[in-house]
């Protein structure tokens, strides 16, 4: 089976480690061979998350920079920031609802804008999709779903061999009861906002 | 049920490298487990407290690693399958414990994972394990994925029973953090009790029965070297002229790089999964047709000098290289296309690696360092010491957990760090050596880990220091663990005491004890004052839960506070505190009412008394 890369990047608290364990459960429902690793030292204290994960017969679970395929941003300063980890070819998917570090949102340093970030990365990159995720995932009816809606979104690209139903299954099987329902309701809003 | 307790033999499950480690554990029967947590192993711990609680699974959480090891010691000479479990540098708080009981030995099965941190994601240093193996005599495994190291936990039992002695168990981070589909095996028997048949002049190292059992430790590392020979874990893939040999994670970018570069048919890969003792026959024989031999392992030259020795023995004249200014660095992790690349260089395979992204017109980012949270109450206790202090020269020594970062600016609090309980101890050394008022700041868990001997070494040695102990009532820095001081009722845990860390200050003589609560700023100044003022050994107690943790509990309650109208811009809020729940709008402080845990410390400092409750 082809290699795909896939690195997801987020902030302490955005719940991406939620999305690339139903992302893992699905790949192993369907028979898709699946690694991921993950780095979340300081996560609970605002730090920068990432997981990669390879789908496909590879034995490494970390993915070298310029080699991501596929690259999931929860935050668009974060996506700029790890523009180290894509090539000409990769295909960027960010959110663009804005969480400013506290360096910046006391004037330390400034956060570029939205606009320019969007620019670096479509300069560099295959192609950039951006969505609101924040607003989508409020519409949902949780404003924690963020991961859910970028999930959605990502799985629309196609690249990976992953099925929205399976995702659905991962979704009850993995996430609690009471969230299942805009879970599941804000993965298929990711998925329409990114439809071509 | 514990998802690691399901009896599915053959289902797949999509595990954690730790939880398939703990899962291993549990299908090798293990019945006695002890740790004191650190990050990367933290998860392999989790998962035995929680199986302990609804299976005959023993687990503690003991007040060390040496302690922790002391305790499985025993209970795997009184041979029940035993485990141990820390970080890298936790082994060296237990080494002493380990080098000895190498000679003791084990009855039962006693594996001892050591967790290593390569680039040192979530440590103080990056310290090769593998050479305690090389320097206790014990046997080391080392697993390349998850799916094998559940399966190599039985095969350490086995070898540890077989030799009568620990085995260590060497992870790094990339493996305890990675996850991958793991098929279930079946679960043997627990056997939780035993007995321990006396046999002092085997089991008392007095030096005329440690001068027997050294000798029957060098018998063992010899059969030991046999079995690595033998054993499954050290395999040969391929076949070809060039020879590598890796272990662990690199394993896996050996392969990968094998298979991009197209050379699978000039290569063969030996892989090193019971690294100590080297498998030295195995090696001979691997590398004396090679034309060349690259050994591939991240840390130090464990296995390269050990080759080269080999080597010279059989007279193999050829080139064996690994750490070199051109090839591979001993410092920080690998990664699959540095791995590539090195192959590629060494064996003259053409290739081209990607071109990398020009990232020279992105501008200067701002940093996203990890912070103390909202309302963390060390946060309030450090600025306590900053205005208690202001325009005396201190010297700030700390310790290891969530309050490391206060070294950073506004609070900078924090001088000088070596390892967990280094605080009292380096603050005695400074207070003797400087005309500076030092005042040390140590975790309550760090206290009961590594802390209260050099507490005694102050008094006993009449130093003046200050010790600040940071009362949180939890383990928070590696995921809210419980610690002697915790209270377990509280927490519907029962079966545990809890020690009053007042009562243990006082009992060793401290003349001069305070307890403050950290959120009251003014009382709090005022109590480090008198501390500092006080010539000798004093202790602040700063007692306030961990808020992130009391959060999680729905313990915390606390109303967000505001910036009102009042504000006169002196900002102090922010630049004396720097609270992350706190924002600059068009040049005016507000408060992120999400964020916020309401603690208030805030609206104490204002002059203006302009931050208030939200109604
Ligand atoms: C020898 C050793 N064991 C374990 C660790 C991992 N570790 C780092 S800080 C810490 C404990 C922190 O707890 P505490 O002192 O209560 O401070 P808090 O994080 O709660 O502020 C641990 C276990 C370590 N660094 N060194
Ligand atoms: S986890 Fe607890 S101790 Fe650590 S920074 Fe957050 S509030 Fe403070
Ligand atoms: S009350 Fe002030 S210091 Fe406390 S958490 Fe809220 S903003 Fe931060």
């Amino acid at each position: 089976m082809d290699i795909t890369r896939l690195i997801i990047v987020a902030v302490g608290g955005q719940g991406n480690l939620l999305s690339s364990k139903v992302l893992g459960e699905a790949a192993c429902r369907l028979g898709v061979p699946v690694r991921m690793s993950e780095i979340h030292g300081m996560a609970q204290r605002g730090g920068v998350v990432e997981s990669a994960m390879i789908f496909g017969d590879a034995q490494s679970t970390i993915i070298s920079d310029g080699e991501a395929d596929l690259f999931l941003a929860f935050e668009p300063l974060e996506a700029l920031r790890a523009l180290n980890r894509c090539n000409s070819k990769t295909i960027v998917i960010t959110n663009t609802s804005k969480l400013p570090p506290f360096t910046a949102a006391i004037g330390k340093g400034t956060y570029p804008d939205i606009e320019i970030i969007k620019g670096l990365i479509q300069s560099k990159v295959g192609q950039l999709i951006t969505l609101d995720a924040n607003a989508l995932a409020k519409e949902a009816g949780n404003e924690l779903s963020v991961n859910m809606v970028l999930l959605g979104a990502l799985i629309e690209t196609n690249v990976l061999p992953i099925t929205a139903d399976s995702i659905h299954e991962a979704i009850s099987e993995t996430t609690k009861k009471a969230f299942v329902e805009t879970n599941i309701k804000a993965v298929e809003l990711g998925r329409s906002a990114v439809k071509q | 049920m514990h998802k690691l307790l399901v009896d599915q033999p053959g289902a797949t499950k999509f595990l954690l490298g730790n939880e398939a480690i703990a899962r291993g554990a549990i299908e090798a029967g293990v019945a006695f487990t002890s740790t004191y947590p650190g990050t990367p192993s933290s998860e392999i711990s989790l998962n035995f407290f929680q199986m302990s609680r609804e299976s005959d699974l023993y687990f503690e959480y003991s007040t060390n690693e040496k302690v922790a090891l002391e305790v499985a010691a025993a209970a795997a000479n009184a041979g029940v399958r035993s485990m141990c479990v820390m970080k890298h540098v936790g082994v060296n708080v237990a080494a002493d414990t380990l080098m000895t009981l190498a000679y003791v030995g084990v009855r039962g099965g006693l594996v001892i994972l050591t967790a290593d941190d390569p680039y040192m994601f979530s440590s103080q240093n990056e310290q090769d394990n593998r050479y305690y193996g090389k320097l206790s005599g014990l046997p080391i495994l080392e697993p390349s994925s998850a799916e094998e190291a559940k399966e190599m936990m039985d095969y350490a039992f086995e070898l540890s029973e077989q030799l009568q002695e620990p085995v260590l168990f060497r992870t790094t981070t990339r493996l305890n953090h990675s996850t991958a589909p793991v098929v279930l095996g079946e679960m043997k028997k627990r056997v939780t009790s035993g007995d321990f048949p006396k046999d002092p002049f085997n089991y008392v190292t007095v030096p005329a029965v440690s001068r027997k059992l050294h000798v029957k430790l060098l018998k063992n590392l010899e059969k030991a070297e046999a079995l690595a020979c033998e054993s499954a874990y050290n395999f040969i893939k391929g076949s070809g002229g060039w020879g590598i040999i890796c272990n662990g994670v690199s394993y896996n970018y050996v392969t990968d790089a094998v298979r991009d570069l197209n050379i699978a048919d000039k290569v063969k890969v030996l892989r090193v999964g019971f690294s100590h003792p080297m498998p030295k026959t195995l090696i001979q024989s691997f590398i004396k047709d090679c034309e060349k031999v690259l050994v591939v392992e991240e840390g130090e030259p464990f296995m390269e000098e050990m080759v080269k020795a080999f080597a010279q023995e059989i007279q193999y004249t050829n080139p064996v290289k690994g750490k070199d200014p051109e090839l591979f660095s001993r410092l920080f992790e690998f990664d699959p296309a540095m791995v590539r690349s090195n192959i590629a260089k060494y064996f003259g395979v053409s290739y081209d690696a990607k071109d990398l992204t020009d990232l020279s017109d992105i501008p200067e980012l701002p940093q996203r360092p990890p912070t103390l949270c909202a309302g963390c109450s060390h946060r309030a206790v450090f600025y306590a010491v900053n205005q208690a202090t202001e325009g005396a020269g201190t010297i700030r020594t700390t310790d290891i957990g969530c309050y490391t970062l206060g070294f950073l600016p506004p609070l900078s609090a924090g001088d000088f760090l070596i390892c967990m309980g280094s605080s009292v101890s380096t603050g005695c050394g400074f207070s003797k050596t400087t005309d500076k008022k030092v005042i040390s700041f140590i975790g309550d868990s760090t206290f009961f880990h590594s802390g209260i001997p050099g507490l005694v070494n102050a008094v006993f040695n009449n130093h003046d220091v200050n010790l600040i102990i940071l009362d949180n009532q939890i383990t928070a820095m590696t995921g809210h663990q419980p610690h002697p001081g915790v209270d377990m009722k509280g927490m519907n845990y029962n079966g545990f005491n809890q020690i009053s860390i007042e009562s243990v200050v006082k009992g060793l003589g401290v003349e001069h004890i305070s307890v403050i609560k950290p959120y009251n700023v003014k009382k709090s100044i005022a109590a480090i004052k008198e501390a500092i003022a006080h010539k000798g050994v004093s202790v602040i107690i700063a007692r306030q839960g961990c808020t992130l943790f009391e959060k999680s509990l729905k313990k915390h309650v606390g109303k967000p506070f505001y910036v009102s109208d009042k504000c006169k811009n002196h900002k102090n809020c922010l630049n004396d505190l720097g609270c992350p729940a706190f924002y600059v709008e068009e040049d005016k402080v507000r408060i992120n009412a999400a964020l916020c845990s309401g603690c208030g410390v805030c609206a104490q400092i204002c002059p203006e008394h302009a931050i208030l409750p939200l109604k």
